[in-house]
């Protein structure tokens, strides 16, 4: 692998993180990380939508009239949606239904879109499909993350095998029941993200306007 | 005091730049401004001419909650006594229980030492966890950041002690603290930054993360098994029949003998800090009053309206007033002066927002009969925007002015 490609791949995982660094596809990891399992299906849906959807634009890149390139991308990437769904359908129908609207939603989820107007545009299919992969991967990351931490506070379980007996089945943990609403979620994003740029502090926005700062010592 | 003074001075270079316990500078500098008014003054503009500091302000809505801490000492001693007589139940079992047989106080409802000291069991450990885990989160922060140790926190403790029920784990005490003092303050900056209720973001994530042990009827009387379902939810459930055929009336709720959370349930210990705070002008009458008009508005047209099915349409602004956290969310919460608006036309503003929210969801809302904790949180999120209004409108009518 050349070093371009490695940038191109491994990128995507913390450093430009589709989730914690531009902020993109957050309806998503909100909505399907109460369980394990339906996050994990939704990255394997979003990873097949995203490499197939960016190498196909980026075949036919050459030949798509500027000013209606979004609706060219949009049917593509539809009509792919629609494949995972069908599938879906077809073979994990127990999962599809607690995915509901969600897979179906991947058209709209912006990390797809962004891909394929920011890379798969201007690059050949090889590098959109390594980029799309890349890009899956960082959105899988957190999902998975995310899902874990909710799942094992939430209910005590993983992937439905119970890690921490309940109290009402005569265990020890009392299930924290804000896991399980949206906003669980926004706060273990929120502290993956405060942790990530602490780490990488470059990470940080400029402030728009910063208020004069005063520390203790200076006063002192 | 001479020779604690001299004492402080001592150890002072060990805590400045380059001393041996230079991180711990905060802590120190904390001690001794909480003993002794700073010498220091402001170097930079703008001035303003006060009396007190941040510290004696804090210290003084400390004091005008005392009322309502001794009041939930006596009020949760005084329903736990009465529960265990009705039940004949003779004695509390683990250390509570050993305490107060062996200093020979008892467990008689009529007997106001024992009552207090019975709920001194309860409150106590909850504030001394609140407190503690607390402090540590503050004292980890202001070193690291390197801030000043901010007594904000003294109020914020003794806030969040008072609206939880007696009988919540001390572990899910301090995972609320943590989460009111981190989530709720320290991630926006510290003291000043934040734009919610430290106290009150700290009680709403336990209300939502544990349900069971937050709301419900069992978790107010602090003796095992014995349930007691709190006035709003009886009225929520049958009107005023059901209030009434629990042996509560109108005065029983206005000094605060029915259940609630510990500090919540007198009104009149929350007037008596009412007064404290607007006689030395700490908290805004504008927001109290603000909340006071808003409410009674929408719960005479609430009256006026009339309900075949919902029986809190009901409830008469009178009763509003003395039940659940109102009173207190109105005193202590809502005046919070960081959370609050900060324009004077805002606070009217704020306040008749809370009043409105309170009612609204106390009324219309069948999951929570309780609305003054999410009312005040609503209003928090809109204060910068009801100032932004303010601001902008004070603008517009002094460019008319001059043209």
């Amino acid at each position: 692998m050349t070093t371009k490609t490695q940038t191109i791949l491994l990128d995507p995982l913390i450093d430009k993180n589709p989730i914690t660094f531009q902020i993109l596809g957050i309806c998503s990891a909100l909505a399907v990380t109460t369980k394990l399992a339906p996050a994990l299906i939704m990255a394997l849906a979003v990873t097949f939508v995203l490499s197939v959807s960016n190498v196909s634009i980026s075949i036919i890149r050459n030949h798509i009239p500027n000013s209606i390139r979004i609706i060219v991308q949009m049917t593509i990437i539809a009509s792919l949606v629609i494949i995972v769904d069908q599938f879906l359908k077809a073979y994990a129908f127990e999962l599809s239904k607690q995915l509901t609207v969600f897979i179906g939603l991947i058209i709209t989820n912006c990390i797809v879109m962004g891909r394929a107007e920011a890379f798969a545009m201007h690059n050949p299919p090889v590098a959109s499909f390594v980029d799309g992969i890349g890009h899956a991967m960082g959105y899988s990351l957190i999902l998975i993350i995310v899902a874990v931490v909710r799942e094992l506070l939430g209910s005590g379980t993983l992937l439905d095998y119970t890690i921490l007996p309940l109290v009402k089945d005569g265990g020890w943990y009392e299930p924290n029941g804000l896991m399980l609403l949206a906003p669980g979620a926004f706060f273990i994003i929120g502290l993956l993200i405060w942790a990530i740029r602490t780490w990488k502090p470059e990470q940080v926005e400029k402030t728009e306007y910063q208020i004069p700062k005063q520390n203790r010592s200076e006063v002192m | 005091m001479r020779p604690l003074r001299k004492y402080l001075d001592r150890l002072e270079p060990l805590f400045q730049k380059d001393g041996r316990f230079e991180k711990l500078g905060a802590l120190y500098e904390a001690i001794d401004t909480f003993l002794y008014s700073p010498k220091d003054v402001t170097q930079y503009s703008p001035h303003v001419r006060d009396a007190i500091d941040l510290k004696r302000v804090m210290m003084t809505v400390y004091f005008a909650v005392l009322p309502c801490f001794i009041m939930a000492m006596y009020n949760v001693g005084h329903d736990a006594n009465v529960a265990m007589t009705a039940n004949n139940i003779t004695s509390v079992p683990g250390w509570r229980g050993l305490f107060l047989e062996n200093i020979g106080i008892g467990y008689d409802p009529n007997n106001i030492w024992a009552c207090l000291w019975h709920g001194t069991m309860y409150v106590l450990p909850i504030y001394i966890v609140t407190f503690i885990v607390g402090m540590t989160w503050e004292v980890v922060f202001a070193t690291v950041r390197n801030h000043e140790i901010n007594e904000g926190f003294f109020v914020t403790s003794i806030l969040f002690t008072l609206t939880l029920p007696a009988t919540i784990p001390l572990w899910q005490v301090a995972l609320g603290i943590t989460f009111g003092v981190v989530f709720g303050k320290e991630v926006f900056g510290g003291v000043g930054k934040n734009f919610l209720n430290p106290a009150l973001v700290g009680r709403a994530f336990l209300f939502f993360a544990y349900p069971a042990q937050m709301s419900g009827d069992s978790v107010w009387v602090a003796v095992d098994a014995v349930s007691g379902a709190t006035p709003l939810a009886l009225w929520s459930g049958a009107g005023i029949e059901a209030v009434h055929a629990a042996g509560v009336t109108w005065e029983n709720a206005f000094f605060g003998i029915v259940q609630g959370s510990m500090g919540e349930t007198s009104t009149l210990a929350c007037l008596i800090g009412a007064a404290i705070l607007i006689y030395t002008r700490i908290a805004s009458w504008r927001i109290m009053v603000g909340v006071l008009l808003g409410m009674i508005v929408v719960t005479l047209f609430f009256n006026w309206l009339g309900s075949e099915t919902n029986p809190m349409f009901s409830m008469p602004w009178y009763w509003h007033l003395v039940l659940g956290g109102y009173a207190f969310g109105l005193v202590f919460m809502a005046t919070d002066p960081v959370s609050a608006s900060m324009t004077e036309t805002g606070k009217w503003v704020f306040g008749i927002l809370i009043g409105v929210m309170v009612s609204l969801i106390r009324v219309l809302n069948p999951a929570y009969s309780e609305g003054m904790m999410l009312a005040i949180l609503f209003a928090n999120v809109f204060a910068p925007l009801i100032d932004w209004f303010v601001i902008q409108a004070n603008i517009r009518r002094r460019i008319r002015r001059s043209d």
